[in-house]
């Protein structure tokens, strides 16, 4: 692997005792698909937390393109291209759908700054946001409101406004989650879809979608990193399959 | 659309030359009947119009940005202090002194905006009000300064343009101030409007997500607050010049509390429902405080628990859905 884009080295987050992410080191490469798997309570979700930069790890360090970003803020992270989804829904929801893509176009393009244009009508910003919610399907609904969306719909425009800020490295937080199966086919075909030089993190407990997904699996148990490497060889890691797959390895297995 | 344009921080930006036309328009409206229905009372008028500058003051940052304050009279109070003791020191241009009511807001709304926005929630709330206190209590201490309980008095601001007299029937006064409104109104639809208005609206919703999309959500709010101060302080330069006096009230905690309250019946995250709720309250206040000076405050009460109770989003959205019904009426038949 070349330079990777993105990094951890040996990182470690205790909350008071806990210690919910041990000694984690894993690269990224550019174009990469990565699955992170594990059981409920693994710590997926903080280790998102702490990439993304909403938590400082206790230990190590989070290493973007070649840079320490360990210390730079969740902001600051967003500008050196590292993008996040979360697991449940996080929307503004005074604005329309085509409002919240356009101010994370705007955002990226250093425009929020402004008070006095009428900010949808630029051209340049036009496009992209109608090219982001085109991406995902979602273009007929640019000028509801986000409350009058369905949840599947609200987990695309997430997935949208992360696409408008053009990611590097892209942490996705369980994209398909609590979403009804023929919405779940859109985000699928939509993360099939992402540009391709980029890196992509996905969190995931649908086993058929890592599957489909991903080229390399990493899993996490007790906080700790017990394995990477391929989906095929992961179903067949005997301590994988105690820790986290069961039933689901032995099925796959069986067929 | 109709569902859209109901409140006027969503309409759709590119109707907005038209949107900017329309405040004129009210504003202007809203000038003339008020000229024609309280001829003789042009001083409650434009006491009115002040209070009504220091309500989308309060609304840019607790409607728009989501910041709890209960301090805001500080701003508008600071600034009349300001411009009053500018036009004693011989600086009566009322132009200039609106500058320098506009410059003093816009100082005390950022040493606001650096404190209170540092916090959230009833920390948020608290020091808000800790801030208010503390220039209340300044402002009653420093009596060289602001005339202490007796106030300040004896502001006479010069010509207008150096032609109209500032005269005893308020009427240079009236028009100054209908004037000064319609600007910052249009203005202000403009900002809230514009790629930093909406980011503030992103912050009030969620600023984690906010933040994850690469804002710096203090410095944001920060520059609401300057934002904010300016047309608080405006509303206070106005108070100064058409009144003459400047009292421990501009300052005080009742101040900004009405403030809160004329703002929520309106509706808060809405220029719109800023401008209502203070016009209603306090024509209501003028009619009800006269015809019944004992129980005025109970009635005042009860039209707030009424629109809490049937308009929680304020009376602006009574407003829009009228609107929105007539359009609708209107387009089914062409």
């Amino acid at each position: 692997m070349s330079q990777p884009l993105l990094e951890l080295r040996s990182v470690s987050m205790s909350f008071g005792g806990m210690r919910v992410n041990d000694d984690i080191s894993f690269r990224i490469g550019k174009g990469e698909r990565v699955a992170l798997i594990g059981p409920n309570g693994a710590g997926k979700t903080t280790l998102v937390n702490v990439i993304s930069g909403d938590l400082t790890p206790s230990q190590g360090a989070v290493h973007l393109a070649g840079v320490d970003v360990t210390a730079l803020s969740i902001s600051d992270r967003v500008d050196a291209g590292l993008i996040r989804t979360f697991q449940i829904t996080r929307l503004f929801k005074s604005l329309t759908v085509a409002q919240n893509v356009a101010l994370a176009v705007m955002q990226r393009k250093g425009l929020t700054r402004n008070m006095f244009s009428s900010p949808m009508d630029r051209p340049d910003v036009r496009r992209e946001w109608e090219r982001a919610l085109g991406t995902l399907g979602i273009g007929h609904l640019a000028d509801k409101q986000v409350s009058q969306l369905a949840y599947g719909q609200q987990r695309l425009l997430d997935l949208a406004i992360g696409l408008a800020l053009e990611p590097k490295v892209l942490l996705l937080d369980e994209p398909a989650a609590g979403v009804p199966s023929e919405e779940s086919s859109k985000i699928i075909e939509a993360i099939d879809k992402l540009p391709s030089d980029i890196a992509v993190l996905m969190i995931e407990h649908d086993m058929d979608l890592v599957f489909k997904f991903a080229r390399r699996v990493l899993v996490l148990a007790n906080g700790k990193l017990i394995f990477q490497g391929s989906p095929a060889e992961v179903t067949h890691h005997q301590e994988v399959r105690r820790a986290y797959l069961g039933s689901y390895a032995d099925a796959r297995h069986a067929s | 659309m109709t569902d859209r344009a109901i409140v006027d921080g969503m309409s759709p930006p590119r109707f907005s030359v038209p949107l900017e036309l329309r405040a004129v328009a009210i504003t202007l409206a809203l000038g003339a009947i008020g000229y024609t229905l309280f001829p003789e009372d042009l001083a409650f008028l434009t006491r009115l119009i002040s209070i009504t500058l220091l309500v989308l003051s309060l609304d840019l940052v607790t409607g728009y940005c989501g910041v709890a304050t209960l301090g805001h009279a500080a701003i508008y109070g600071v600034s009349a202090y300001v411009v009053g003791n500018a036009c004693l020191a011989g600086h009566s241009d009322p132009l200039l002194l609106l500058l320098v009511g506009a410059m003093a807001g816009a100082v005390m709304g950022l040493v606001s905006g650096v404190l209170v926005t540092r916090f959230k929630g009833l920390p948020q709330l608290v020091l808000s009000i800790a801030v208010g206190q503390l220039i209340a209590a300044l402002a009653n201490k420093l009596s060289s300064l602001t005339g202490g309980s007796d106030g300040l008095s004896g502001i006479s601001p010069g010509r207008l343009f150096g032609v109209y007299a500032f005269d005893m029937y308020g009427r240079t006064g009236y028009v100054f101030s209908v004037a000064v409104l319609m600007v910052v109104f249009v203005v202000l639809l403009r900002i809230v409007h514009s790629p930093f208005g909406l980011l503030c609206q992103a912050i009030k919703d969620d600023s984690l997500r906010a933040r994850m999309i690469g804002a710096r959500v203090y410095p944001r709010l920060v520059l609401m607050y300057g934002v904010s101060g300016v047309v608080g302080g405006i509303g206070g330069a106005l108070n100064a010049i058409n009144t003459g006096v400047v009292g421990l009230d501009s300052v005080g905690f009742e101040r900004s509390a009405e403030a809160l309250v004329m703002l929520v019946l309106g509706g808060a995250g809405s220029l719109w429902g800023a401008l209502i709720g203070s016009i209603v309250f306090q024509v209501f206040e003028h009619y009800v405080s006269a015809a019944n000076p004992f129980h005025w405050m109970t009635m005042v009460g009860a039209l707030l628990i009424a629109v809490v109770l049937f308009a929680p989003k304020g009376l602006v959205s009574l407003g829009g859905l009228l609107a929105g019904r007539t359009a609708s009426v209107l387009r089914r038949r062409p």
